[in-house]
């Protein structure tokens, strides 16, 4: 308790000081300023919201920044950030280690996304099944001939562990079998892209919106649930029905329900227009 | 007389503040890395795999990035020192005045871009060329990284390595010309072996930017956590996993811990580097 009490006495300063420069009228009146962190699947289209909410809200200002959904997470436990955006779910670990702290993560799915598989235009293969994608991520699978193609070697593309693409790919892909250790873990997904563009035989996964905007420089592979399933293209109407089988739901964690500002902020992103934007922005809307 | 005493104290203050700095930083690495060896244990950290996030069991493995770190420092090294050695001497021997006065603000310039900027350049010029040359399916690998690192201790080796020669006494050179022997004979066989000393200090301190570096290399090294020994391998550094993975982290968790480690094996390696630079300096006596 000691140690509070310098903290303290400086948040009281700090109180005393920001009243006396506001004045009376301003007193009692609810933070003006919000952060959101976390998943940088998410960075454009939570920046996307914040303009537009701040538009609608003057003197409000939102900030967003990106760094992967485990950063947003660890924000969100060490208490500097109101809203975390998370691409996957929290995980035990992390909820053992949030109840230690007096946290209390609260989910909101504020959209959905589907991971796209990319491949390089001048491979032949274009459709994969899951069990495929998981044997290639983890390394049982190094050839491409082992997969309906040539005979050339299998370039796995990923994200980086501080990814929570990398997480949910791990999870559901994979079946939490460890990625091959040969796999080009990457700092970002334009790096992927960038990767599968240049390398012919380069296999990478990106979000649907990054995928959409890399048209024609990457090529989209069909995911099957199994070998007798259809081949399904990822698009917002087969989230939509459940057929894309590597969906996910995007999601704000806050500490508790959302409260003022940050329930503010929640509402308008899952009222019509913030669902518009995740329309426009390559999402998938949830309402 | 107070005055004195007063500026005496100030800058003694001043000097002292870098022992404190770096005090602090090994106690504070310390502090942060020690919990990992109680909890997971030290051998944990001798693994062969790192995969630090992984549902089957967490890996924190130092040999793969170890291992990366030493071939892309080993690469980079071999390839910087043999051009700057040899654009030290031409600057400060063999260059005209108006040449030198050319050379040189590139040299710096050099030295100043940005290590995101050269990481750029290295994915989308340099990886392209490396796939080229070797017929490989993908340039992200070592020796893309090493030659991106070569590009950025070249700048620190030859100013050094020439202000070593500059200094070295021109009575050595009269006698040796006086002697009979060419100007290029004088160059080496007088004037870069008695400048050898400031040489290899000056390898030394580029080798410790190349371990260091951490950009660059992330970006264009492929980072793949695997032991390997072949430049055209994918390699990951220790540098580039911490920077990948420290934002990511809760404080307090093993992975934070196991980056710790890695700061603390990261911080023997440099400080090891200087020890031996210091101890060829000491030995040709250029330090007292």
């Amino acid at each position: 308790m000691k140690r509070h009490i310098p903290t303290l006495f400086l948040l009281a300063a700090a109180a005393a000081l920001l009243a006396a420069a506001a004045g009376p009228a301003r007193a009692g009146q609810e933070a003006r300023y919000l952060t959101v962190k976390g998943s940088d699947t998410m960075v454009h289209l939570a920046s996307t919201w914040a303009e537009a909410f701040m538009k609608a809200h003057p003197g409000v200002e939102v900030s967003v920044t990106g760094g992967g959904s485990g950063t947003g997470i660890a924000a969100l436990l060490n208490g500097t950030t109101d809203i975390c955006a998370a691409s996957r779910a929290i995980r035990p670990r992390e909820l053992q280690l949030a109840a230690r702290r007096g946290i209390q993560p609260v989910a909101t799915v504020v959209a959905r996304d589907a991971i796209a598989v990319v491949v390089n235009p001048a491979n032949p293969v274009s459709t994969l099944t899951l069990e495929q994608l998981r044997k290639i991520f983890t390394g049982a699978v190094t050839r491409w001939n082992q997969v309906g193609g040539p005979d050339a070697p299998i370039l796995v593309l990923s994200r980086d562990n501080s990814s929570g693409t990398f997480v949910f790919f791990l999870e559901h892909v994979l079946q939490k079998e460890d990625y091959t250790p040969r796999a080009r873990f990457m700092p970002a997904t334009s790096a992927i892209v960038q990767a599968a563009a240049a390398d012919r035989w380069a296999i990478g996964y990106v979000g649907l919106g990054y995928a959409v905007e890399a048209k024609g420089r990457v090529k989209t592979v069909r995911i099957r649930k199994d070998a007798a399933a259809p081949a399904v293209a990822p698009s917002e109407a087969a989230v939509r029905d459940g057929s894309y089988p590597i969906a996910r739901p995007l999601r704000f964690y806050t500490n508790g329900a959302p409260r003022g500002l940050a329930k503010a902020f929640v509402d308008f992103c899952l009222g019509p227009e913030g669902q518009r934007i995740v329309r426009e922005t390559g999402y998938v809307p949830v309402r | 007389m107070f005055r004195e005493r007063a500026i005496h104290l100030l800058l003694l203050a001043a000097a002292s503040t870098s022992i404190l700095v770096v005090a602090l930083i090994f106690v504070f690495l310390g502090k942060e890395a020690l919990p990992f060896l109680k909890e997971p244990g030290l051998g944990a950290l001798l693994d062969t795999r790192w995969a630090p996030v992984s549902f089957v069991r967490e890996r924190y493995g130092l040999a793969p990035l170890a291992a990366g770190s030493t071939l892309v420092t080993a690469l980079a090294t071999v390839f910087s020192v043999p051009f700057s050695v040899f654009g030290a001497v031409y600057i400060a021997e063999v260059a005209r005045p108006a040449e030198r006065e050319f050379l040189k603000p590139f040299i710096e310039i050099l030295a100043s871009i940005p290590s995101v900027v050269l990481g750029f350049f290295g994915l989308v010029v340099v990886a392209p060329l490396v796939k080229r040359a070797f017929g490989l399916y993908t340039g992200l690998n070592a020796l893309t990284g090493a030659l991106l690192l070569a590009l950025m201790a070249v700048p620190t080796i030859i100013s050094i390595s020439e202000d070593a020669i500059n200094s070295v006494p021109r009575s050595y050179k009269q006698a040796s010309l006086a002697l009979g022997a060419s100007p290029f004979q004088t160059i080496w066989r007088v004037t870069v072996p008695a400048a050898l000393p400031g040489i290899i200090a000056a390898v030394m301190l580029g080798m410790g930017r190349i371990v260091g570096e951490t950009m660059a290399v992330m970006m264009v090294t492929g980072n793949s956590p695997i032991i390997t020994f072949s430049p055209l391998d994918p390699v990951r550094t220790m540098t580039a996993t911490i920077a990948a993975e420290m934002g990511e982290v809760p404080f307090g968790s093993d992975h934070y811990r196991a980056l710790f480690c890695v700061g603390v094996v990261l911080l023997a390696a440099t400080f090891a580097i200087n020890l031996v630079a210091q101890r060829v300096l000491k030995r040709y006596g250029m330090m007292k």
